[in-house]
């Protein structure tokens, strides 16, 4: 069975060569996949098995470094590193002090999170 | 994470070595770093509670973005401007990629390197189809498009259209070969010396030798003309 990353040969519509600078974000979120890969804490094939198993859904609509946060998150509770509860918490709390400071601007029907 | 405008200004290329990461802002956010969706505020919220938790340091994670942004393509170039002046080298770089770009200085320890040659009627390219996978340590973090579903899943089927998109057309008759790398395997293409280079120094071919010529998509640039 193809798995959703299993795009190989498919059809698709043409590339888009215009190269896009990452933003701060996606840039915190690749530090800390290479700190944690380089601890031995999560390591690139765990990153694309925890990827891969998202679900067709995940992977279609969430951009490249959202898939890796999913994926993250997963592993970090799967190995008992963090839990959901804290996670949903901090969550909240970030959401509330980027609200404050302007720096949150969500899309107006916010997407449903995928566990 | 500490959302420190500081770390924003490296993002944007400008170097301020402030060395503080505490958490609150000197000046107004930009707008293209604002937080536009749940698994960014969710990727905040796994590092910080990472870092808290002493997991990871806020130090190692800004240590590891800029190591990131130290390494551009030009490394590459490098490799590929020795492999075209010293024949010895081109002969060790095929034979071991990762010792071979050692001996430039340049480090790829937990990736196979292996080096595809361009030559008169033959053309690589090289492609993740399943996700990403690409020299980075030694070429930089890819460009979206090599991500994207677009590239993945068309080149291996249509190479010659693909690479009409990013303007490089190639003669019918010249085969292309489309190399799907893995996370243990990376490709990197040795691209053909243009002609009316003969007699330009490493360091002025390193100029014509760019990323897309490295991936595939391209060939390297003809030399200015005089």
């Amino acid at each position: 069975m193809r798995g959703p990353h299993d795009i190989g040969g498919l059809p698709a519509g043409p590339v888009d060569p215009q190269p896009h600078d990452l933003t701060f974000w996606e840039k915190q979120i690749d530090g800390v996949r290479a700190v944690v890969g380089a601890k031995g804490i999560y390591r690139t094939d765990e990153n694309r098995r925890w990827v891969e198993s998202l679900g067709e859904d995940a992977y279609e609509r969430l951009t490249y470094y959202e898939r890796w946060t999913a994926a993250l998150m997963r592993a970090l509770i799967d190995k008992g590193v963090l839990t959901q509860d804290e996670i949903d918490a901090r969550v909240q709390v970030v959401r509330q002090r980027l609200a404050e400071t302007g720096e949150l601007e969500l899309p107006s029907v916010e997407e449903v999170k995928c566990k | 994470m500490a959302h420190d405008p500081h770390d924003h200004d490296h993002t944007h290329g400008h170097s301020h070595d402030h060395g503080h990461d505490h958490g609150h802002n000197h000046a107004p956010p930009q707008p293209d770093d604002k937080v536009h969706s749940y698994y960014q505020m969710l990727g905040i919220a796994i590092k910080e509670l990472l870092i808290e938790k002493g997991v990871v340091g806020a130090d190692e994670v800004r240590a590891a973005i800029e190591k990131r942004d130290s390494i551009t393509p030009a490394n590459g170039s490098k490799v590929i401007a020795k492999a075209w002046t010293d024949p010895e080298y081109k002969k060790r770089l095929l034979a071991d990629g990762n010792k071979a770009i050692e001996e430039l200085g340049f480090q790829m320890t937990t990736t196979h390197l292996v080096t595809v040659e361009n030559k008169p009627g033959l053309h690589n390219v090289i492609v993740c189809t399943l996700c990403s996978c690409y020299p980075r340590d030694l070429l930089g973090l890819p460009p979206s498009w090599y991500k994207s579903r677009e590239y993945r899943s068309r080149v291996v089927r249509e190479p010659r259209a693909v690479l009409a998109e990013f303007g490089t057309i190639l003669p019918n008759e010249t085969e292309i070969r489309v190399h799907d790398s893995t996370a243990d395997m990376r490709y990197l293409v040795l691209p053909m010396r243009p002609a009316g280079t003969e007699g330009m120094s490493a360091d002025q071919l390193e100029k014509l030798i760019t990323r897309d010529s490295m991936v595939g998509v391209a060939v390297a640039n003809d030399p200015p003309r005089h």
